[in-house]
């Protein structure tokens, strides 16, 4: 599974031995469910990988224990051949510096305009001057398809769609050299969502970051990632060409990738 | 009929740990807090914000309930003094219930209505709409950047408050005094003086410190740790101002018999 992680690669040449981000038998429980049970993945620099999964099938849970914000009970995480788990807070912040994050419903600040939004990690590591952050705010907004004059409203003033671009500006701003998506097209339109999905992938190319994505959304998939992997039951149960969901001959995959109702995920429903 | 009895003994064994365990958790929170403010970056406009909004947008509830108080004070002490004819002492009795007792509470619970609440919610909407992960993400502290500010800022403006408080409530009674009940300007204000001790104004300021803290601490943390999306955050805003208040008045006892016991 880890080779076939490391395969099709977007952006070439980047790929090393050592792959970026390397998940071993991670678990975790939230009291008696346990919504991680012994997640193995790799990612090779550079590649994008798509997480697929059911509601619930612990799709987020598996970002937030890389990002940190969720401890896992047993596993390791390593990210450029480093333990996660065993660093000091000091390296965990300084690993977290290198980290973007888009979350699935912007989680923009409300009290800040956009401008310091987008600017927040830069300004929060000193790298900017709040004088200078306007500009760069602006620089950054472009770069998502947006007027710098947005730079002045509040979150509450933008559309869905508008949000998720400042999301994404927020989340590239750093330059990262990895990045999350949490369901990037969740709540957006079909256009809105292909809008979406082009800039995260011109925004990861110009960087030559890694991105991991999680997404519902079949079509989001195939355009933003190299390598998709299926979780199921707290396992990954699939990994294969982002481009070959739909016909890859798993039936797990199949069904889900087509929205089909009858197979071999069955939906616990009361009636 | 083992059941019958061990059930209820099983409720209350839980309770009580779930007692244990919140109380152990908003401890190392304070402690948590405390230490962010020691510890650089410190975000000092964000701690000015906190302060503007307790300190001056409480200001014209805390004044008013002040006032009243004060005049409330003047009648009621007249009315029960006069029965003693003890009407002269009325000066010294609502300048020291004011400064030692009334002003700290009273300022207290209106700012742990507006501000506790106002904390719980915000940051309890952050938690439920992942800002507060954003910020870890965005190299960030949450306790540094939500809770430390706030803590900080409570402590210095409510004693700040309570000395407004003091004064407005000293005036209120004043008032009355002097334009319904008879008194002199002079004698009053005399009075009120001369039975003025430092003792009685420090440990009221010291008192609305404490209370400061509580109130803060109380709303940030019931915010800080709500889920379960707009339910949780309303039931993290009732909870904040419910047990702040509660706690005022239990550590109002606590100080006051640590202050003036013989």
């Amino acid at each position: 599974m880890s080779d076939m992680l490391q395969q099709a690669p977007r952006a070439a040449g980047t790929a090393s031995a050592v792959p970026k981000i390397r998940l071993r038998g991670l678990r975790k429980a939230f009291g008696a469910k346990q919504v991680l049970d012994g997640v193995d993945a790799d990612v090779a620099a550079g590649h994008s990988l798509v997480i697929l999964g059911g509601s619930g099938s612990g799709k987020s849970v598996t970002i937030k224990c890389i990002l940190g914000l969720v401890q896992p009970d047993e596993g390791s995480i390593e990210v450029d051949g480093r333990d996660v788990l065993a660093m000091s807070r000091r390296e965990r912040e300084a690993l977290g510096d290198r980290i973007g994050m888009l979350f699935q419903n912007g989680a923009l600040f409300d009290s800040l305009p956009v401008w310091e939004n987008v600017c927040f990690k830069l300004l929060a590591q000193k790298r900017i001057t709040r004088a200078k952050a306007r500009d760069k705010a602006a620089e950054v907004l472009a770069q998502v398809g947006l007027a710098g004059s947005v730079g002045d409203l509040s979150p509450a003033e933008l559309s869905g769609g508008m949000q998720k671009r400042v999301a994404l500006a927020r989340a590239i701003a750093a330059q990262p050299d990895i990045i999350f998506f949490d369901e990037p097209t969740t709540g957006l339109d079909p256009i809105m969502g292909a809008v979406i999905d082009g800039l995260i992938v011109d925004c990861v190319k110009r960087l030559g970051a890694t991105a991991v994505s999680i997404t519902h959304d079949m079509a989001s998939a195939r355009r933003i990632g190299d390598t998709a992997a299926m979780l199921h039951k707290g396992r990954i149960v699939w990994t294969g060409p982002a481009g070959a969901l739909g016909h890859t001959g798993n039936a797990l995959v199949d069904q889900f990738a087509n929205g089909e109702r009858e197979g071999p995920i069955q939906m616990e429903l009361r009636r | 009929m083992a059941a019958l009895i061990l059930d209820p003994l099983a409720a209350l064994g839980r309770a009580t740990l779930a007692a244990c365990r919140t109380i152990g958790d908003v401890t190392l929170f304070a402690l948590e807090a405390v230490s962010h403010l020691v510890r650089p970056p410190f975000y000092g406009r964000l701690f000015w914000r906190a302060f503007v909004e307790i300190a001056w947008f409480s200001l014209p509830v805390v004044a008013l309930t002040a006032v009243f108080t004060g005049m409330v004070l003047a009648l009621q002490s007249y009315t029960g003094f006069a029965r003693f004819n003890a009407q002269s002492t009325i000066a010294s009795v609502v300048v020291i219930s004011l400064t030692r007792e009334l002003g700290p509470v009273l300022a207290a619970l209106m700012v742990a209505g507006r501000i506790g609440a106002s904390f719980a919610a915000e940051i309890g909407t952050m938690r439920v709409t992942d800002q507060i992960d954003a910020l870890t993400t965005l190299s960030t502290n949450p306790m540094k950047y939500l809770v430390a500010p706030r803590l900080l800022a409570a402590v210095i403006a409510l004693p700040l408050l309570v000395l407004v408080a003091d004064v407005l409530g000293v005036m209120g009674g004043w008032l009355i005094g002097t334009y319904k009940l008879g008194f002199v300007s002079a004698a009053y204000l005399k009075s009120t003086f001369d039975y003025l001790e430092a003792d009685d104004v420090i440990s009221g300021l010291v008192k609305a410190a404490v209370f400061g803290f509580v109130i803060a601490l109380m709303g940030t943390w019931c915010g800080y740790r709500s889920k379960g999306g707009a339910q949780g955050v309303g039931g993290a805003t009732t909870t904040a101002v419910v047990t702040s208040s509660i706690l005022i008045l239990a550590l109002d006892y606590v100080l006051t018999e640590a202050f003036f016991a013989q």
